[in-house]
């Protein structure tokens, strides 16, 4: 059967049957199994686009080239081990009285329908259905931010689906224009949303509808990737929802909107003489850069600091795409890949050592490497990872991204060590005292699942040291298909 | 209007700025029922423009998505909201509006804004609606406006929806609509969205004891 019908398939169809049984015994397992079932035919998937290259399905309606499966595979990848993080860790919050059953049974099919609306909207040729796909995540999330139903997290989902409403609806503005510049090229069939046919005629495509279009995209998908000013829905939806929600918000769906930038910049970047999009880019991540690294000392809690520090990296990979050129797109590429993992895994070791410590605000734990040597090391690890220390994968990113901009915008350098450093000055000294220090705190009921962790962070160092001949290949063949 | 333009032409006009109208007055209105059925009034009024543009164009997919407008924006959308406004009580709900002629004058520099952002665009359109353009522009951002003003949960979701309203109004004016299973799942998104906000009312009104978003101001940095 065909491997891209299945990676679809499963998400939907268990995500239909945990809604109706999801509180059956064998339901968390469910979860899991479905994640990697997913993650399964996505790795499949991926070897077959390697060896034959991009292809349609469904008619011309999903398209699937070497830049989105490489999204699909870190997409099934995270999606997996963040399931099975969540099995001992949403246990955990039920034996603390935190959650009941029925919330668990909305929070597992609201998490596979989740993965299954960012896989659409990963695999999807029509820019229309990419923006359906997009307001159905934030739809399936909303709930999930609000799961604790305390009056922050009320507050928190409340925000996260008006501001991403607003943005996502400057986003359709911006979706109409395009298709209203298209359709006087194409003509009036279905086709004019396509993207496929989009990029043959992107010579053709009015410049100025373009700009007006690609500014509203930006502006609105830019909300969902939390690109400033409308990144404030952010910190508050990953501190008051629960960990593993914030993993994946972090993880993928940031990832996910600034793919779809991506594509939309590619026909923008056709269409416009000289490097609008590209400029409009990097001023966009340069603010949201500095804005997130100055906001990052001012931060109590824990899950909103590294809230912020996801802003933070969204500002600096989509600088790096703004600058564009075969190097930056790699660099943009591979940051994005090693903040997806490095971050996920830093949400993991955070939810453990919360749950333990029974508190979110950074000056209340203390002492993490007593009371779980493991746990603390995960988040000493993953901190230094995500601050760029060598010889972790993000090290490597960031330090083509900074060379990168010294050669071809040296104005930019001065701003973005600035911003790298004062993040790294914030971060360092709060988690810290937090991994070593003095402390009391108690077991939990059911054992942490620190595997996870460890296991991002070891891929996350690989990378660092050694990028495979395969992977270089494919994110070369992403950057170039980004021009 | 002078001679030269056709009757369909001068119905679409009218159709829109008929819903521009009813964006002011939406931006006006204190109380929430009234408010809901302006609302499904401009959804009505949309459906109608829609339904012009199909008959004198014959595009057979702008029939079908007037029928939706007609069916989710003026019945099935304003008869949510008044059941959720009925279950939750808060049919009386008043709010103390700060200065409305500001915000008149606000949103009519609003659509200055939108008529002169809009028209380079309408000069390159082809199409027999294309002078809505501007209108619909304005509608997007009276409805924005409307969202920033309020305090109280279900206007600034009614705010929510008619942005959406004249964003179709624009999706219809500047081209012959979007293709029709995009819009379909627009329409799907929508619906469930507010299926969702309703689900939402409760936990916040359980929470809160009001709908006044002013109680939810306690998440800030630092």
């Amino acid at each position: 059967m065909d491997m891209f019908v299945i990676l679809l398939a499963i998400p939907l169809v268990s995500g239909a049957l945990l809604t109706v049984a999801g509180e059956r015994a064998w339901a968390p397992h469910l979860n899991i199994i479905a994640s990697a079932g997913t993650f399964l035919a996505s790795a499949l998937l991926t070897v077959e686009i390697i060896a034959e290259g991009p292809r349609f399905a469904f008619g011309e309606q999903f398209f699937i080239d070497s830049m989105n499966v490489f999204f699909v595979a870190l997409t099934a990848f995270v999606g997996m081990t963040t399931s099975i993080f969540s099995g001992p860790y949403m246990k955990n919050e039920q034996a603390h009285g935190r959650l009941s059953k029925p919330r668990l049974r909305l929070y597992k099919s609201m998490y596979q329908l989740f993965m299954f609306t960012m896989l659409v909207a990963l695999t999807t040729n029509n820019l229309g259905i990419l923006w359906v796909a997009m307001e159905a995540a934030t739809l399936t999330t909303v709930l999930l931010v609000s799961l604790y139903r305390t009056p922050a997290s009320l507050e928190a989902a409340w925000k996260y689906f008006i501001l991403c409403g607003v943005g996502i609806a400057q986003a359709l503005f911006g979706t109409i224009l395009l298709y209203f510049a298209a359709e006087r090229v194409l003509g009036e069939t279905g086709n004019a949303l396509l993207w496929t046919h989009l990029v043959d005629v992107k010579g053709q495509l009015e410049p100025a509808i373009m700009a007006l279009s690609f500014v509203f995209l930006l502006v609105g998908y830019g909300t969902k990737v939390g690109l400033a000013p409308l990144h404030n829905w952010l910190p508050d939806a990953h501190a008051e929802g629960p960990t593993p929600v914030s993993a994946v918000l972090s993880g993928l769906l940031l990832n996910v909107a600034l793919y779809a930038i991506l594509r939309c910049k590619v026909l923008a970047d056709g269409a416009i003489d000289g490097d609008f999009a590209g400029n409009l880019m990097m001023g966009f991540g340069l603010l949201t850069l500095l804005l997130a690294a100055f906001f990052l000392g001012r931060q109590k809690d824990i899950k909103r600091m590294f809230a912020y520090s996801s802003i933070e990296h969204m500002g600096l990979i989509t600088f790096a795409f703004g600058m564009g050129g075969a190097v930056a797109n790699f660099a943009g590429f591979l940051h994005m890949t090693m903040h997806s993992l490095t971050k996920s895994a830093i949400f993991f070791a955070v939810g453990h050592a919360t749950q333990k410590v029974g508190t979110q605000l950074m000056a209340d734990i203390r002492g993490l490497i007593r009371i779980n040597p493991v746990i603390g090391w995960g988040l000493m690890l993953g901190t230094l990872a995500i601050l760029g220390m060598p010889p972790f994968g993000v090290f490597a990113s960031e330090f083509m991204i900074l060379t990168h901009a010294m050669k071809h915008h040296p104005w930019a350098t001065p701003i973005l060590l600035l911003a790298l450093g004062v993040a790294f000055a914030s971060i360092f000294g709060k988690v810290q005292p937090m991994v070593f220090g003095e402390t009391h705190a108690k077991q939990l009921p059911h054992a942490p699942a620190i595997t996870p962790v460890f296991v991002h962070l070891a891929i996350v160092l690989m990378l660092g040291l050694y990028i495979p001949p395969y992977l270089t290949r494919w994110f070369h063949e992403a950057a170039r298909m980004l021009g | 209007m002078n001679a030269g333009v056709p009757l369909s032409a001068q119905l679409i006009n009218l159709f829109a700025a008929v819903i521009l109208l009813l964006a002011f007055a939406m931006l006006a209105q204190r109380r929430v029922m009234p408010l809901i059925n302006l609302f499904g009034l401009q959804g009505l009024v949309l459906a109608g423009s829609t339904l012009v543009v199909a008959v004198t164009t014959h595009q057979a997919h702008l029939y079908w998505s007037a029928g939706l407008t007609l069916l989710l924006k003026a019945m099935l959308l304003p008869w949510i909201l008044h059941r959720l406004v009925r279950k939750l009580y808060v049919k009386w709900d008043v709010e103390s509006l700060v200065n409305v002629p500001a915000t008149m004058l606000i949103g009519i520099v609003l659509v200055i804004v939108a008529f002169n952002v809009a028209q380079p665009i309408s000069l390159l359109s082809h199409t027999i609606s294309r002078g809505t353009l501007g209108i619909a522009l304005a509608t997007v951002m009276l409805a924005f406006l409307m969202m920033i003003t309020r305090t109280k949960a279900i206007p600034q979701v009614v705010g929510f929806l008619a942005m959406e309203n004249g964003l179709f109004l624009a999706a219809t004016s500047a081209t012959y609509g979007m293709p029709m299973v995009v819009e379909l799942g627009i329409a799907l998104d929508v619906l469930v969205g507010v299926i969702i906000l309703g689900v939402f009312f409760f936990q916040i009104r359980d929470q809160f004891d009001s709908l006044d978003i002013s109680h939810m101001e306690h998440l800030k940095d630092g």
